[in-house]
């Protein structure tokens, strides 16, 4: 679960990590008013998970209410453009009214879980405010890394030695252990995979302040923070999801991509083999799915009825790879799903495997399906059906 | 010989009166795993009805059996629980096949756990071929042989034995290394493991897009496993940057974990990469004949 900025912030000042002053509103009018009663120099800006809302022109400066609600206006009146991440943009549904701080210098910061030495992971660099990936390959020298031994847990000498070896700026070195702790202490007591502070400014009068925060929770850890309902009921799923929520899958087992040939498989790495064997076959793919567990015929039927209905996919391809399954049960509820879909009918490909594959492929046959016995074949044969529709 | 397992391995069921634990008990003991027993809290003294004996803690299962493999199938707010448990009763293997372990939990359970190999979590196991099966891969589909596998997906994973069983290339062991950000046993362990077992003559490694553990094994290639036969296979070349497919192992972040980069490394260590899964059978055989 990734957070918005201002809940992000909220978990900031929990922890002891500096921040700008803000409010968070809703409305152009909560905007104005907040100004009206707060007089200064403000920066309005969008509440949404995705990046770039300062290209997007989503963040807005006001020196008093009437600007405020005209900016706050304009913020709201048109979603977040789409980029490749998330084709369908997003909505502004609320905003973050900020002092405005005098930038010096800004830095990077985060916590995140390595995977390699299974350790959290400090990570800090001199170059802030940009996107980390192309600091990441612009000065890659720049990162300096703490991989923090539990056990020992964190001690301001390793902010010291951070803030050293990183040759921040020398006006963050005071400041800068105690907004380690800060993250330290977020990462785990709230179960997040990631904390990120870009900008970590440094300001003209010498604070030095979180300007942006981006944090996020493990999904798995969840069940243990009921507060976070709340906010996750405010956090846009984008369509993929949405629509992977509506058929009863997981919000990541489902992605659309424009092809024509649509996907089915158990497993997320045989879904993903199978997107390469269509890939390898010469067809463009509609869409990843993984279907879990066992496929019986609501399972496949929801997922027929979301191929079909959804992407643009001339063909299905469902891949199951038995296993432990029975192929002749997989069999008779793809038959079944079918039979009972009110969507319209595309041909299907099925590769079938698993104990009583011969019975299972005879069964589908019979109902007029395609059944092959290897992925690649399938995946041919839905290339070709594919062109040919 | 073959590693991590074989016919002596003594093997405990975690949550083995649970649907899942008991449904696979039924099939690990039918494959010939040595399963002595298992744990659930609470059900102590009874028999399952594979007629095993049931214990309420780990500590008095290994005082009873000898136990010394632990299999996990308990739900995710439990498994780091169950995995310490059994290290502090004296287990140092586990194989953890939950799905959807905290990362927090595994952080912990990773610095307290010194001297244990865990398999997992959120894996399928692994496999003696012959031998021994510990979690829920499908037996039959494996052969016994001399390659070895490892893999960070599951059905990919039968995919591929299929495969490799198909074409006369039995296995040694296959392990199922699990696709979670902290898990507890990586490639770069395998590989030590297989680098000293003489049943194992080649080693099949089935990456997947995301993190850097294939990079790391390249590099262990290179330097230790250079004579071996080995390919490599990475899945969700045409994943999109940026967005989890599926389980939290695939995400591309940055200019780590990209396809190019795995198969680069893999290239660059002597390792050919596959384009597809029923290419592995011959890239293999190719490096076998080139060795005889």
């Amino acid at each position: 679960m990734n957070l918005m900025e201002y809940q992000g912030k909220e978990l900031f000042k929990r922890c002891g990590i500096p921040v700008p002053r803000s409010q968070h509103c809703k409305t152009p009018d909560d905007v104005a008013a907040f100004i009206a009663k707060n007089p200064g120099k403000w920066v309005v800006k969008a509440q949404v998970l995705m990046g770039g809302r300062g290209k997007a022109g989503k963040i807005k400066f006001a020196a008093t209410a009437e600007e405020g609600r005209t900016v706050a206006r304009e913020i709201m009146a048109t979603p977040m453009p789409p980029n490749r991440q998330n084709p369908s943009g997003e909505a502004v549904n609320s905003l973050l009214v900020e002092e405005t701080v005098e930038i010096e210098k800004e830095a990077y910061c985060a916590i995140t879980v390595d995977r390699a030495s299974k350790r959290p992971s400090i990570i800090v660099t001199r170059f802030g405010g940009m996107d980390v990936e192309e600091v990441h390959e612009k000065h890659p020298e720049s990162f300096t890394y703490h991989f923090v031994d539990t056990a020992i847990g964190y001690w301001p000498f390793i902010g010291r030695g951070l803030a050293f070896d990183a040759e921040l700026d020398a006006g963050y070195r005071k400041q800068f252990p105690a907004i380690a702790a800060g993250i330290y202490d977020l990462f785990f007591r709230y179960g997040a995979k990631l904390v990120e502070i870009n900008p970590l400014v440094l300001t003209k009068d010498g604070r030095v302040v979180a300007a942006d925060a981006k944090i996020e929770l493990d999904d798995d850890g969840l069940f243990r923070y009921p507060e976070f309902k709340e906010w996750q009921a405010v956090l846009p799923l984008d369509e993929d999801e949405r629509l992977a929520a509506e058929a009863g899958l997981g919000i990541r087992n489902f992605r659309r991509f424009g092809g024509t040939v649509g996907t089915l498989a158990n497993g997320a790495g045989l879904a993903m083999g199978t997107m390469d064997a269509v890939k390898n076959a010469g067809g463009e793919i509609a869409n990843f799915l993984d279907v879990g567990g066992g496929a019986d015929a609501q399972r496949v039927r929801n997922c027929y009825e979301l191929v079909v209905n959804h992407t643009a996919a001339k063909v299905f391809f469902i891949n199951i790879f038995g296993g432990i399954t029975r192929g002749d049960e997989v069999a008779k509820g793809i038959v079944t799903a079918m039979k009972e879909t009110t969507s319209r009918k595309i041909p299907l490909v099925i590769r079938l495997t698993g104990t009583n594959e011969e019975e299972g492929r005879r069964i589908l046959a019979e109902a007029g399906m395609t059944p092959v016995q290897t992925m690649d074949e399938g995946a041919k044969r839905a290339v070709e059906l594919a062109a040919g529709a | 010989m073959s590693i991590y397992l074989d016919k002596s391995s003594k093997i405990f069921v975690q949550g083995i009166t649970g649907s899942e634990g008991s449904y696979h008990t039924g099939r690990m003991l039918s494959y010939g795993t040595n399963i002595v027993g298992g744990v659930t809290p609470g059900k102590g003294g009874q028999k399952t009805a594979h007629g095993l004996p049931v214990f309420d803690t780990v500590k008095e299962c290994v005082a009873a059996t000898g136990a010394t493999h632990q299999c996990i199938f308990v739900p995710p707010a439990g498994a780091a629980d169950a995995l310490l448990e059994a290290y502090e009763a004296g287990i140092r293997f586990s194989v953890c096949i939950t799905e959807g372990v905290p990362v927090h939990d595994m952080l912990r359970v990773a610095g307290a756990t010194p001297g244990m190999r865990i398999i997992g979590p959120n894996c399928p196991g692994l496999i003696s071929p012959g031998k021994s099966l510990v979690g829920i891969m499908p037996g039959h589909v494996f052969k016994e042989g001399n390659v070895g596998l490892i893999s960070r997906s599951g059905t990919l994973t039968y995919e591929v034995v299929d495969g490799l069983t198909r074409a006369g290339l039995g296995q040694s062991t296959c392990v199922g290394i699990g696709g979670d950000p902290i898990i507890g046993t990586t490639f770069v362990d395998c590989l030590r493991a297989f680098a000293e077992d003489p049943q194992t003559e080649a080693l099949v490694l089935c990456g997947e897009i995301g993190g850097s553990d294939e990079e790391e094994a390249a590099a262990f290639i290179k330097r230790h496993l250079s004579d071996t036969p080995i390919v490599g296979f990475i899945g969700g070349r045409n994943a999109p940057p940026g967005k989890s497919l599926g389980h939290a192992g695939a995400i591309i972040s940055g200019s780590f974990g990209t396809p190019q980069s795995k198969i680069a490394a893999f290239q660059a260590a002597g390792v050919p990469v596959a384009d597809r899964p029923s290419q592995i059978p011959e890239l293999l055989k190719e490096r076998l004949g080139v060795r005889v």
